[in-house]
């Protein structure tokens, strides 16, 4: 057992940190601080820098473009640019498809569509949720028929997330419906810009119109835009799960998140003291701070373990509950925090560069819109309830 | 012992809710986005009289008393009423309880609903410290000049009348010396910035710039109003607890509908045990909750400590009780219980904003350890 980073990874955390320092526009790390929001060119050039560096695919092997590294690099590299205060990296494109196409896709899918993702070519959403097919995936009712060179998509795709910025979409269709509900989904590549495709966004509960529907009216997608073969998406769709999951404890996250708590804290006032002072508050820092603590560690065993080789299984479905639960705590915590000042809501000062400034203090204005827009976390990507069982299932063999 | 509503409350509560169920429209909501209030809904209240159960019979209402309270704040939580009932009652009753003559003229109009009113205490550095007040007033002459900040103010842009509190004596965090006076809308010298909030309706800053005020504007006696201001916030949080409670019960009931209709993997969700199990505890929460409402509205005029026990004992347990019923109705509702079109998310933010006024769970927990050990 030996706790400390090899020399090696402390090395590269040095070099993340320069880099940070060097290339991490200020204008864009403000906006992490103070929670306003990002645009779509704000994740484009933040992208772009990275790409320049060969930083941007830290998943993806070099022979794509990648940087090639193990699991415990990306845990440096997502600590320090969390940290930082960088844009995250949007992970369609780059964490859920890429992957896909690496395993699945064929060389011409590859050599056309990776150098894209890395180029900021086409900007690509998550098209598996449907209104009918939300913890359910496989009962997917979009259905893709084939008519010559072509599929013929109808139906509607649900949540997706920056759908309004995307031009490309990945899609689970229904093929066939014969057999299982699983074995008639197919993976399906759609220009979105493509005649029939409507998007239409839907307004979260912290104002924000992060999410979509997608409508498909026959829309024609060219046969080629298949990934693998036909009604085996399903196998791609798990596949791609189990990348958006790695990540999924959010470590980086919550320690920005419980920094910004603490320093709050200590900035506000409560019986004329720092609120941080306060033994009841204090210890409501302290029991998520002990909580995190030990996750972190659960989380370098997991991703150790990934970095020799072993793909984590269920472990992620323990990471991802105990992750978002303690960033939720985290937000509440920080909502709490500011007290009074987390009732004004002006969406205008969460604009850079905004005429409307806050109402109280800068560091409250974003704790109220955070904590509401964090309750998605045990939502998506398999709900919290969802994971659960599958820790009673996979671990307990209930 | 009898937990009954009294006949007249009863009927309040069934007329309340028959006419809410019906005025609380999506478009009545958007109208009252801009303005933090729907003028329409305003006037139905106060057709019905709403705003006289606010008031005892001494003050020309006729209610007043704890349960009165518990009826028309369930009923606007229940309904998600935006309408600024809840400083009506702040403000109207110190004015009924303090004015003089001239000054009761306002209560007149308040018990008919005929007025709105404001209560400007808060400030940037207050929090909950009920106590510290840094703006202060200045003899000058035959009355009074204002200077200082008043923070998160609900209503204030559109109360026709603002109960503003100032220092006239003492520090920051003296109980003694605080004062309160009463300003007209308009009254020259504030600077007002209106704003939405989270939960709905608008909140105001308000920056006292040397504001010249006559005599006549004092209400009740100089540097003495610390008990009054802190008798009206246990009315105030017995009746945001009871909007809290009729707020949970509509999340309840969405959930409930929504786990009866919503189907995946081929069955109503709520057949699954995992989320039947959490409605359940939901449900035994929200019973824990209307107890503890009760307890504050049948003690809010007993004598000041246990008073003011029961205070933070309800407000300590329905914030949490609040918590816990937004986020996991949120959860049980997947992905729709995120959006704004859907009906929960209004009571949701609602619910999530009970923390932020009056002092949040961990305060009352807090207060209530200080105030059983004295
Ligand atoms: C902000 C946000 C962004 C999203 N982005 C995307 C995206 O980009 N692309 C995309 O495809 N999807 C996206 N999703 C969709 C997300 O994956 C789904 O919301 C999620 O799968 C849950 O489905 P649902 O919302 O239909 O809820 P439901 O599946 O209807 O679930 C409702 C409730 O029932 C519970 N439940 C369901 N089945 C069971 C069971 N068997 N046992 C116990 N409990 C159960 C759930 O846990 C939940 O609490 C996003 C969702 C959100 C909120
Ligand atoms: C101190 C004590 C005093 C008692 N006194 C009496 C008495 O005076 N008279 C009498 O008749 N009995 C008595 N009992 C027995 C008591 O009623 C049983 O223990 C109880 O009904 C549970 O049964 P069990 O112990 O067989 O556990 P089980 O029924 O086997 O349950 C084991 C676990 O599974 C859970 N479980 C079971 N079914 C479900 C389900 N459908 N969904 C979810 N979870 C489930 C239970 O909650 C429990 O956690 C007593 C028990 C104790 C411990």
């Amino acid at each position: 057992m030996d706790l400390s980073f090899t020399e090696e990874q402390k090395a590269f955390r040095a070099e993340v940190r320069r880099f940070l320092d060097e290339k991490l526009p200020k204008r864009l790390s403000d906006k992490g601080r103070l929670g306003q929001r990002l645009t779509k060119q704000d994740y484009e050039e933040w992208h772009a820098i990275l790409n320049e560096k060969g930083w941007l695919a830290g998943n993806w092997p070099k022979e794509h473009g990648g940087a090639g590294w193990n699991a415990v690099e990306r845990h440096i590299f997502e600590e320090e640019t969390t940290a930082a205060h960088a844009p995250r990296i949007v992970p369609f494109g780059l964490a859920m498809l890429g992957p896909v196409l690496q395993k699945f896709g064929s060389k011409e899918q590859q050599d056309y569509w990776l150098p894209r993702i890395l180029n900021g070519d086409d900007w690509w959403c998550q098209g598996y949720s449907e209104p009918g097919a939300g913890s359910d995936l496989a009962s997917v009712k979009t259905t893709a028929e084939r008519d010559g060179d072509h599929y013929v998509v109808n139906g509607q795709k649900t949540w997706t997330t920056l759908g309004q910025y995307a031009n490309m979409i990945f899609c689970l269709v229904r093929t066939s419906k014969e057999g299982k509900p699983q074995e008639g989904i197919s993976f399906l590549l759609v220009d979105m810009n493509d005649p029939g495709v409507t998007v239409r966004p839907i307004v979260l509960l912290d104002g924000e119109p992060e999410v979509n529907e997608v409508f498909f009216d026959n829309v024609r997608v060219p046969v080629e835009n298949l990934v693998g073969e036909e009604n085996k998406g399903w196998t791609y769709a798990k596949y791609l799960l189990t990348h958006e999951r790695t990540n999924i404890a959010g470590v980086g996250f919550a320690n920005a998140g419980l920094a910004n708590l603490k320093r709050i804290a200590r900035l506000e006032q409560s019986g004329g003291r720092p609120l941080i002072e306060d033994p009841l508050f204090a210890a409501k820092i302290a029991e998520v701070e002990i909580s995190l603590m030990a996750m972190a560690t659960t989380n370098l065993r997991v991703v150790s373990a990934a970095a020799a080789g072993q793909a984590p299984g269920a472990e992620s479905s323990m990471l991802k509950v105990k992750g978002t639960v303690i960033r939720q705590e985290i937000n509440a915590l920080t909502k709490q925090a500011v007290g009074p000042w987390a009732m004004p809501f002006v969406s205008e000062a969460l604009e850079a560069g905004s005429n409307e400034g806050p109402v109280g203090p800068s560091y409250a204005m974003s704790a109220t819109p955070h904590y509401l827009n964090n309750r998605k976390l045990s939502i998506y990507g398999g709900s919290n309830e969802v994971q659960k069982t599958i820790i009673a299932k996979a671990i307990l063999e209930l | 012992m009898n937990f009954q509503l009294t006949e007249e409350r009863q009927m309040l509560q069934d007329g309340l809710r028959r006419y809410l169920g019906e005025a609380v429209t999506p478009q009545a909501l958007e109208a009252a986005q801009t303005t933090g209030m729907s003028p329409d809904i305003w006037a139905g209240l106060s057709e019905m009289g709403v705003a006289g159960a606010l008031f005892t019979e001494d003050q020309g209402g006729f209610g007043g008393a704890g349960f009165d309270l518990m009826v028309v704040f369930e009923e606007l939580g229940r309904a998600g009423a935006v309408e600024p009932m809840l400083e009506l009652l702040l403000a109207g009753r110190l004015v009924a309880e303090l004015g003089d003559e001239t000054q009761q003229e306002i209560v007149a109009q308040a018990v008919e609903g005929a007025v709105q009113l404001a209560f400007a205490h808060g400030e940037p550095a207050s929090r909950f410290d009920l106590e510290r007040v840094e703006t202060r007033a200045e003899r000058s002459g035959d009355g009074w000049t204002l200077t200082g900040r008043k923070s998160v103010v609900v209503n204030g842009a559109q109360a026709d009348h603002i109960v503003v509190s100032a220092r006239t004596s003492g520090d920051v965090a003296d109980r003694d010396g605080i004062s309160l006076f009463l300003l007209p809308k308009g009254t020259a010298g504030i600077e007002i910035r209106d704003y939405p909030l989270s939960q709905g309706g608008h909140a105001a800053e308000i920056v006292l710039d040397g504001v010249t005020l006559p005599a006549g504007a004092l209400l009740g006696a100089e540097g003495q109003a610390f008990e009054a201001i802190e008798t009206a916030q246990a009315r105030a949080t017995a009746a945001i607890c009871a909007d809290a409670l009729g707020a949970m019960e509509t999340a309840r009931a969405l959930t409930g509908d929504y786990l009866k209709t919503r189907k995946q993997f081929g069955q109503p969700i709520g057949k699954f045990q995992a989320l039947q199990h959490r409605a359940a505890d939901m449900l035994i929460e929200i019973e824990q909750a209307r107890s503890a409402v009760i307890n504050l509205c049948g003690h809010l005029e007993a004598d000041r400590d246990t008073r003011e026990i029961h205070v933070s004992a309800t407000k300590h347990l329905v914030g949490k009780v609040a918590r816990l019923v937004a986020e996991e109705a949120i959860q049980m509702h997947g992905g729709i219980g995120m959006t704004e079109e859907y009906d929960l998310g209004r009571f949701a933010r609602r619910l999530s904003m009970l923390d932020q006024r009056f002092g949040d769970a961990t305060f009352h927990l807090g207060r209530f350890v200080r105030l059983r050990a004295a």
